[in-house]
C-alpha cells in the first residue's frame, strides 16, 4: 500500500493504495466517483477521461499513485456552483448524448480541445475527439454540441 | 483490467533509479508516461514484480537547443513536442508526426523517449527519429552515459540498445532547420496504430532536391529507413515524375508483416505511394 | 363543439417538439447509476476462467490455489454447480425439428467456443478476485473445430458431437406454396431466355454490437425477493426465463435494469454471466457483482450478422421483376442463442422490400460452429435482407444498362397502390417511395455528382466518385402476437403501461419497454403530456424494474414507440374515462356531458371545468366521489398490435476511393426517411445519425475475424474497428410523415432505419465508384486493401480472406514504456 495526496474536484483527499490500482479504479472506488467509467481495457475508448493537472488523460492509464500531489477535475466536478459548464450545456441543447455511457469522457475531451483551440473548424473538433469512442450518435450531434460551446455557428440538420 | 501486483518505485534522481534497476535487473519495468506499459499490465500479457516510475525525475523533462542538435528529454511528454517552437523550427518533421500520435489525451501523458523506448514498429516517433538521424543518450550503471545512433538503436521488434539496468536520458536531434517536412500515415480509423507510414523530410534549393531522409513505420521489425529512396532523390526535381520514379524503390529491403489491416504486398504498395506523398508534401513545405 | 373551439388547441402541443431531454441532466454531470456502480454492503466480485480453445475437452480443472489465494471465498466449476446453474434458453425455436445444443452457463465437460466459463472465482475484491483466477489450472484436450461455416455445412468436424449435425435448422417460404405469388424457379427459368438472371453471393460479415457499457450483473439474494441488477435490454424476459429455468418462482425474482449504456440487440439477451451470477451469489447468501472487461465483452457477449447469401434475381429485360430467389447460409456460433435462428428468419419478409415481385422463395440455412454465439444486432436479420435486395438492385441495373434509380422506381410500390399484400405475405399500410426518393435526390444533389463522377471518370483522377442508392422498408415494432404465434417464437408482443395520478399533480407512468438510450422519458412524457393534457414536466417515465413495472417485454426491434407508446396512449384514455364520471360527478353534471381537452373536463355549453390534477386530487382525499366508486383513476393498459408498421427511406452515399491506396472517404451521406408521425425530432434524428455510422462501419470498418483455431482476433478495440468522430462526415438527415394506419399515434419504427440502409448505400457508392475497372462486388467490410486489389483484378472483389493475426502492439516484452 501506498499513501497518496492529491486534490479531486476541489477537495483534498488522501488514501492508502495497492501501487496496482488505476486512476479510475481510485475514482470510482476509493472516492465513489462513479460519473468516471470504463469501457475498454486498451485505452482506445476515452469514456475514463478527465483532467490530471488540466490536461485531459484516460484515467485507466494512470496509476492512481502516480497522480500524487495532483490535482483531478472529473465530470463530477465541472459544474461550477450549480451552473452547468458551457459544454455540459451544450451536450444537453444538441442532444449530443443517448445511453451517456460515452459522455462524461467525451465532454471532458472537449472541455480539454475547447480549452487549446478555442474555435475549432468541424475537422478540428473531429480529429480532437479522435480518442473517444461513441456507439450512439454517430458523432454528428457531438460535433455541433463543441461548435456550440465554441460560440460558432453550427450548420443546419 | 488489474494489473497484477507490483512494488512502486518513484527515484527522484537518476541516480536512484539506476540504483534500482540494478537491484531488480529483468524483475522490473521503468514506466514514465505508461501509455503503453499499462494496457500490458492492464491486460496480464507482463506482470512485472517492480514498477519503476521515472516520472518525477525532474533532469529528464524538457527541450533545450545545444549547438546543431536540440535535446529532449526522455520523459517530455508528447503534447509538449507537439506545441515546441524549437521541435518546430528545427525537426518540423517531429512535429508533424507527433501530431498523428494516438490521440490528445495519450499525447497529454506519453512521452518521447517512452514512445522510442518501447519500439514498436508501428510507433509514430520511430520512423521520424531514424529520418533525422537521432542520437540516444543512454546512462548506465556507475554513472557513464553513452551515445548510440538511431542506426543502432531499434534492435528488433520491441527491442532497442538499452540494456536492462539502463536508461533512456534523452534524444539529440540534430537541426534540420528549413528542412521541408511531412508525415503520411495511413489507416483505416483514426484512433489505430498506422497500417504504414512514411516520414520524410528533404532540403531543397531552387527546385531540386539536395538532400532527403525518408524513414519508414511499419514495414518491419523496426522502424526503416528507405535508403534507396533517398539516394534517388538527391539532386532530383521536386516534381511528381522525379518523386515518383524515385519513391518505386521505397519497399526494398522491408519486411512488412501480414495482419488483419493488410497483407504484406499491400504494405509495400503503400510504401511506395505514401513515400511519394510525403516527398512531394515535404518539398511544397 | 362550438364551445371547445375557442379553448387554446391541444393542451401542451408536445407531440412533435423537439423537446431536450429529461434523462440528460444526471448523464452529463456523472450521477448516473450504471450496474458496475452499485455497490452493497459485503458484496463480493466474481471473475470468469474462460477457455482458450474453440473445442475441447475439460479433462480436468485444478482449483486449490485459486482457493487458497489471498481473500478467496469459493471458487466453482460446472461440475459443482451441476443442474442448479440453470440453463440458457432459445425462445424461437424456427422450425420443429431444429437441433439445439443444450446450453449450460458453465460446463462441466466440454467447451464450444473460446471465451465459454469454465470456473468462476468468487473473491472479496475484483482486483483478488482476478488475480486467483490466474491459478485456475484447466486441463483440455483440444477436439476439432467447426469454424467456416460453409464447411460446417458438410458436417466432416461437429460443433456438438452429440447431435451428429451441424445443421441446425433449414426455414422455407415459397411464394408458391404459400400462395402469396408464383414459383421462383419457372421465374428464373423464363428470364435465362428471355430476360436478364443475375446471380451472386455476398457475405455478412459478422459484427459485435460492441455497445459502450461493458455487461455487469450484481445479484442480491438477501430479503424475500432476490434481485438481479443487470446491464440488460431485457429485464422482464430476464426474470422470465430465471424463473424458468432455475426454479426460482417468479415472484421471488426482481430484476433490475439501471441505466444501460447502450445494447443494440447485444443487451437482449441471456447470459452465462447472469445465470452464474445469480447462482452463486444465492449459494453464498452474499451480494455478488460480475463486470466483464471489453475483452471478454467482444469474445463472449453474442455477434451479429454472419451469412452467406446466394442470390438470384429474374427480370425482363425492360428491368421489370419477374422472381427473386434466396438461399441464405446463417452462423449461429456455438449456441443457439435467445433470438437465434429467428434473426436471419425475419429477413424472410424483407428480401422483396419495397418492390412488386410476382415470385418469391427464401431459405436459410442456420449452422452451429464452434464460434461466439449470434443473435440480434440492430436491425437484426433486416439489414442482411436489405443489403441483399439492395446491392442486387444495382447489379441488376448495370447488366441491363440502367440507371439504378431508374430500376427501382420501375419495380417499386407506388403511393397509390398501397395497402399492398407483399409476395412474402406481409401488408404494407402505407409509404411514399416516390416522394422520399424526390426529396433525397435534390438535397442530395444527385445530378452534379453524377456528372462530376462522370468528369472524374474521363480524366482518370486518382480519386475515383461513386454513388449509392438503398431504399428500405422494415416492419417495426415487434409485433402482433399471433403473428409471433405462427412463428413459433416463444412469446407475445404485447406491451404494458400503466398510469398512476398522484395526488399531488404529477403523474407516475410505467412502460415495459425499458430503455437504454433512446430517451423513452422524454419521448414517452410528451405523449402521455398530450393525452392527459398535463406539463411535460409533471410526467415521471418509470422502467427497468420489475418490481416498479411490472409487466412487459422490454426494448428491441424498433418496438418501444409503436408498441410501447401505443399503450401509454390506451392507458391514459382508460384514466380519462375513469375521471369522466368524476369529474361530472364535482360539476354536477350528467357524465354524457362532460367533455376531456387539453387536461380539463367541463360541462358541454357551459364555462364550468375541472382540471385532471384536481380530479386526482379530489379522488386521493376521496371524501366526495360517486356512489359505489373506487378512489382510483389510475389505469394500466396492455397493447397488442395488429400489424407491423413500415417505416421506409431513401438514402444516398457520395464516395470518393484512392485508387492507388484503395482508401475510401465518405464525401456525402443524405437519407430521407419516412417514420410517420414523429413524437421527438431531436431524437429521431439522433437514432438515424447513430444508426446510420453503424450500418456504415459494417461496410467499411467492423469485422469479427477468428484465426485458424477459432480464437477471435479482433478482440479488442485495437483491432475491432469502431469509427471515431474522425472518420465519420456529417449527414444530411431528413425525415417525411406518412402517418402509419396501424397505430393511434400513426408512429413507425426508427430505431434500426439508419443501419438498416446505410450499409447496401455504401458498399453501391464503392462498386460504383470503381466498377469501370471491372468490379462488380468487394467483400465487407471494403477495407483499403480489398478496394485496392479488387481494382488491380487480383481476386473477385478483394475476397481475400483476412489474415488472422493482430498487430502486437501490446507486447509482453516491450521496454521502458
Amino acid at each position: 500500500m501506498t499513501r497518496i495526496s492529491l486534490t479531486v474536484d476541489g477537495a483534498s483527499v488522501s488514501e492508502d493504495v495497492e501501487p496496482r490500482m488505476l486512476l479510475v479504479q481510485f475514482l470510482r472506488e476509493k472516492l465513489g466517483k462513479t460519473g468516471t467509467v470504463v469501457g475498454c481495457d486498451t485505452s482506445n475508448c476515452g469514456a475514463c477521461t478527465v483532467h490530471l493537472d488540466g490536461h485531459s488523460v484516460k484515467s485507466c492509464n494512470v496509476l492512481a499513485v502516480q497522480a500524487e500531489g495532483s490535482e483531478v477535475t472529473t465530470i463530477e466536478g465541472l459544474a461550477r456552483d450549480g451552473e452547468l459548464h458551457p459544454v455540459q450545456q451544450a451536450f444537453h441543447e444538441c442532444h449530443a448524448l443517448q445511453c451517456g455511457y460515452c459522455t462524461p469522457g467525451m465532454i471532458m475531451q472537449s472541455v480539454d480541445l475547447l480549452n487549446d483551440n478555442p474555435k475549432p473548424t468541424e475537422e478540428e473538433i473531429r480529429v480532437g475527439l479522435e480518442g473517444n469512442l461513441c456507439r450512439c450518435t454517430g458523432y454528428h450531434n457531438i460535433v455541433r454540441a463543441v461548435q456550440t460551446a465554441s460560440g460558432q455557428e453550427v450548420n443546419a440538420s | 483490467m488489474i494489473p497484477a501486483q507490483f512494488e512502486y518505485a518513484a527515484p527522484t534522481s537518476l541516480e536512484e533509479a539506476l540504483a534500482l534497476l540494478a537491484e531488480h535487473g529483468d524483475e522490473a519495468k521503468v514506466i514514465a508516461g505508461g501509455q503503453s506499459l499499462l494496457p500490458v499490465l492492464r491486460m496480464r500479457l507482463n506482470a512485472p514484480e517492480h514498477v519503476i516510475d521515472i516520472g518525477r525525475i525532474e533532469g529528464l523533462r524538457g527541450i533545450r537547443e545545444d549547438g546543431d542538435a536540440i535535446v529532449i528529454g526522455a520523459t517530455t511528454t508528447h503534447a509538449t513536442v507537439l506545441t515546441d517552437p524549437l521541435v518546430a523550427e528545427h525537426a518540423a518533421l517531429l512535429t508533424k508526426a507527433v501530431h498523428h500520435l494516438a490521440d490528445a489525451q495519450i499525447r497529454h501523458r506519453g512521452t518521447f523517449g517512452g514512445a522510442l523506448a518501447h519500439a514498436d514498429p508501428a510507433g509514430d516517433m520511430g520512423a521520424p527519429a531514424l529520418a533525422l538521424g537521432a542520437e540516444f543518450v543512454i546512462a548506465e550503471q556507475g554513472g557513464g552515459t553513452r551515445t548510440v545512433g538511431a542506426d543502432d538503436f531499434f534492435v528488433d521488434l520491441f527491442e532497442t540498445a538499452i540494456g536492462e539496468d539502463e536508461l533512456l536520458t534523452e534524444v539529440r536531434i540534430p537541426k534540420h532547420t528549413g528542412w521541408g517536412a511531412h508525415y503520411e500515415k495511413f489507416v483505416r480509423v483514426a484512433h489505430q496504430w498506422p497500417i504504414v507510414a512514411v516520414a520524410a523530410t528533404l532540403k531543397a534549393e531552387g527546385g531540386t532536391i539536395t538532400e532527403a531522409r525518408v524513414g519508414l513505420t511499419n514495414m518491419g521489425s523496426t522502424p526503416l529507413r528507405a535508403r534507396a529512396v533517398e539516394q534517388s532523390l538527391t539532386g532530383q526535381p521536386a516534381t511528381e515524375d522525379a518523386v515518383r520514379a524515385a519513391c518505386e524503390a521505397a519497399a526494398e529491403g522491408t519486411n512488412p508483416p501480414s495482419d488483419l489491416n493488410g497483407d504484406a504486398d499491400y504494405r509495400r504498395h503503400l510504401a511506395t505511394v505514401l513515400s511519394r506523398r510525403a516527398v512531394l508534401a515535404a518539398a511544397a513545405g | 363543439m362550438t364551445v371547445t373551439e375557442d379553448r387554446p388547441a391541444a393542451a401542451t402541443g408536445e407531440i412533435g417538439r423537439d423537446r431536450r431531454r429529461k434523462e440528460d441532466q444526471r448523464l452529463i454531470t456523472g450521477r448516473t447509476r450504471w450496474t458496475d456502480n452499485i455497490q452493497l454492503t459485503g458484496m463480493l466480485h466474481m471473475a470468469m476462467v474462460r477457455s482458450p480453445f474453440a473445442h475441447a475437452k475439460i479433462v480436468s480443472i485444478d482449483t486449490s490455489a485459486a482457493k487458497a489465494a489471498t481473500n478467496v471465498v469459493d471458487v466453482y466449476t460446472g461440475a459443482d454447480l451441476g443442474e442448479s446453474q440453470g440453463v440458457l434458453i432459445n425462445a424461437w425455436p424456427i422450425t420443429p425439428d431444429q437441433k439445439t445444443p443444450v446450453h449450460l452457463p458453465m460446463p462441466a465437460d466440454r467447451v464450444a467456443f473460446a471465451g465459454e466459463i469454465v470456473a468462476a472465482v468468487v473473491a472479496r475484491t475484483a482486483a483478488e478476485a482476478r488475480d486467483a483466477a490466474e491459478l485456475v489450472d484447466v486441463e483440455y484436450e483440444e477436439l476439432p473445430a467447426a469454424l467456416d461455416m460453409k464447411e460446417a455445412l458438410r458436417d466432416e468436424v461437429l460443433a456438438h458431437p452429440d447431435l451428429g449435425s451441424n445443421k441446425s435448422a433449414l426455414w422455407v417460404f415459397d411464394s408458391a406454396e404459400a400462395g402469396t405469388g408464383g414459383n421462383v424457379d419457372d421465374a428464373i427459368a423464363a428470364a435465362r431466355t428471355d430476360g436478364v438472371v443475375v446471380e451472386r453471393e455476398f457475405r455478412q460479415n459478422r459484427l459485435i454490437p460492441a455497445f459502450m457499457e461493458p455487461r455487469s450483473t450484481v445479484v442480491d439474494p438477501t430479503g424475500e425477493q432476490n434481485v438481479m441488477y443487470s446491464a440488460t435490454q431485457v429485464p422482464h424476459i430476464l426474470r422470465f426465463a430465471l424463473a424458468a429455468t432455475t426454479g426460482v418462482p417468479e415472484s421471488k425474482i426482481r430484476v433490475v435494469a439501471p441505466d444501460v449504456g447502450g445494447g443494440f440487440g447485444g443487451k437482449l439477451q441471456v447470459t452465462p454471466e447472469e445465470w452464474l451470477t445469480w447462482c452463486i451469489a444465492r449459494r453464498l447468501g452474499k451480494p455478488l457483482k460480475y463486470t466483464e472487461t471489453r475483452s471478454e465483452s467482444l469474445m463472449a457477449a453474442h455477434h451479429g450478422r454472419d451469412q452467406w447469401q446466394k442470390l438470384t434475381m429474374a427480370a425482363d429485360k425492360d428491368g421489370t421483376l419477374t422472381g427473386f430467389k434466396i438461399e441464405l447460409t446463417a452462423d449461429l456460433g456455438a449456441y443457439v442463442a435467445v433470438v437465434g435462428g429467428g434473426v436471419p428468419v425475419l429477413g424472410a419478409f424483407m428480401f422483396n422490400a419495397i418492390y412488386k415481385i410476382p415470385a418469391y422463395h427464401f431459405a436459410c440455412q442456420t449452422v452451429l460452429t464452434n464460434k461466439t454465439w449470434v443473435d440480434a444486432y440492430r436491425g437484426a436479420g433486416r439489414p442482411e435482407a436489405t443489403f441483399g435486395v439492395e446491392r442486387m438492385m444495382d447489379e441488376l441495373a448495370h447488366e441491363l444498362g440502367m440507371d439504378p434509380m431508374e430500376v427501382r422506381r420501375k419495380n417499386w410500390i407506388r403511393h397509390d397502390e398501397f395497402p399492398y399484400t407483399t409476395v412474402s405475405g406481409l401488408e404494407y399500410d402505407t409509404g411514399n417511395y416516390e416522394a422520399a426518393t424526390e426529396e433525397a435526390m435534390a438535397s442530395f444533389g444527385y445530378d452534379e455528382l453524377r456528372a462530376e463522377q462522370q468528369r472524374r471518370r474521363e480524366s482518370g483522377d486518382r480519386v475515383q466518385l461513386g454513388i449509392g442508392i438503398s431504399t428500405f422498408t422494415e416492419m417495426c415494432g415487434l409485433a402482433p402476437s399471433r403473428v409471433l404465434g405462427s412463428l413459433d417464437y416463444g412469446a407475445g408482443g404485447w406491451e404494458n403501461a400503466s398510469i398512476r395520478m398522484l395526488a399531488t399533480g404529477s403523474v407516475e407512468v410505467t412502460t415495459g419497454a425499458s430503455a437504454h438510450g433512446q430517451g423513452h422519458e422524454t419521448a414517452f412524457s410528451q405523449i402521455v403530456a398530450d393525452r392527459l393534457g398535463v406539463p411535460f414536466e409533471s410526467v415521471e417515465i418509470l422502467h427497468g424494474d420489475t418490481q416498479v413495472a411490472s409487466k412487459g417485454l422490454d426494448t428491441y426491434g424498433s418496438r418501444s414507440l409503436t408498441v410501447g407508446g401505443e399503450a401509454l396512449v390506451k392507458a391514459a384514455d382508460k384514466v380519462i374515462e375513469k375521471a369522466k364520471p368524476v369529474a361530472a360527478h364535482l360539476l354536477e353534471a350528467n357524465v354524457d356531458d362532460i367533455e376531456f381537452e387539453a387536461g380539463t373536463f367541463s360541462v358541454r355549453g357551459t364555462d364550468q371545468g375541472i382540471s385532471i390534477a384536481d380530479v386526482a386530487g379530489a379522488v386521493f382525499v376521496a371524501h366526495n366521489l360517486p356512489e359505489g366508486m373506487e378512489p382510483s383513476i389510475d389505469a394500466d393498459a396492455t397493447y397488442d398490435p395488429v400489424n407491423f408498421s413500415f417505416p421506409h427511406g431513401t438514402h444516398l452515399c457520395a464516395a470518393e476511393v484512392d485508387t492507388e491506396t484503395g482508401a475510401i472517404k465518405l464525401r456525402k451521406y443524405t437519407c430521407v426517411d419516412d417514420i410517420g408521425n414523429v413524437i421527438n425530432p431531436l431524437i429521431v434524428a439522433g437514432q438515424v445519425h447513430g444508426g446510420l455510422v453503424q450500418g456504415i462501419a459494417q461496410a467499411l470498418f467492423e469485422d469479427a475475424v477468428f484465426d485458424d483455431a477459432g480464437t477471435l482476433v479482433s478482440a479488442s478495440f485495437v483491432d475491432y474497428l469502431v469509427p471515431t468522430a474522425a472518420d465519420m462526415i456529417s449527414f444530411d438527415v431528413h425525415h417525411r410523415s406518412t402517418p402509419s394506419l396501424t397505430n393511434t399515434l400513426g408512429t413507425k419504427g426508427v430505431g434500426e432505419a439508419g443501419t438498416i440502409a446505410s450499409t447496401p448505400a455504401v458498399v453501391n457508392a464503392i462498386v460504383d465508384a470503381v466498377r469501370h475497372f471491372g468490379v462488380n462486388d468487394i467483400v465487407m467490410p471494403c477495407t483499403p486493401e480489398r478496394v485496392w486489389r479488387a481494382i488491380n483484378g487480383s481476386g473477385a472483389g478483394g475476397a481475400d480472406p483476412t489474415t488472422g493475426d493482430a498487430m502486437p502492439h501490446f507486447d509482453a516484452e516491450g521496454e521502458q514504456a
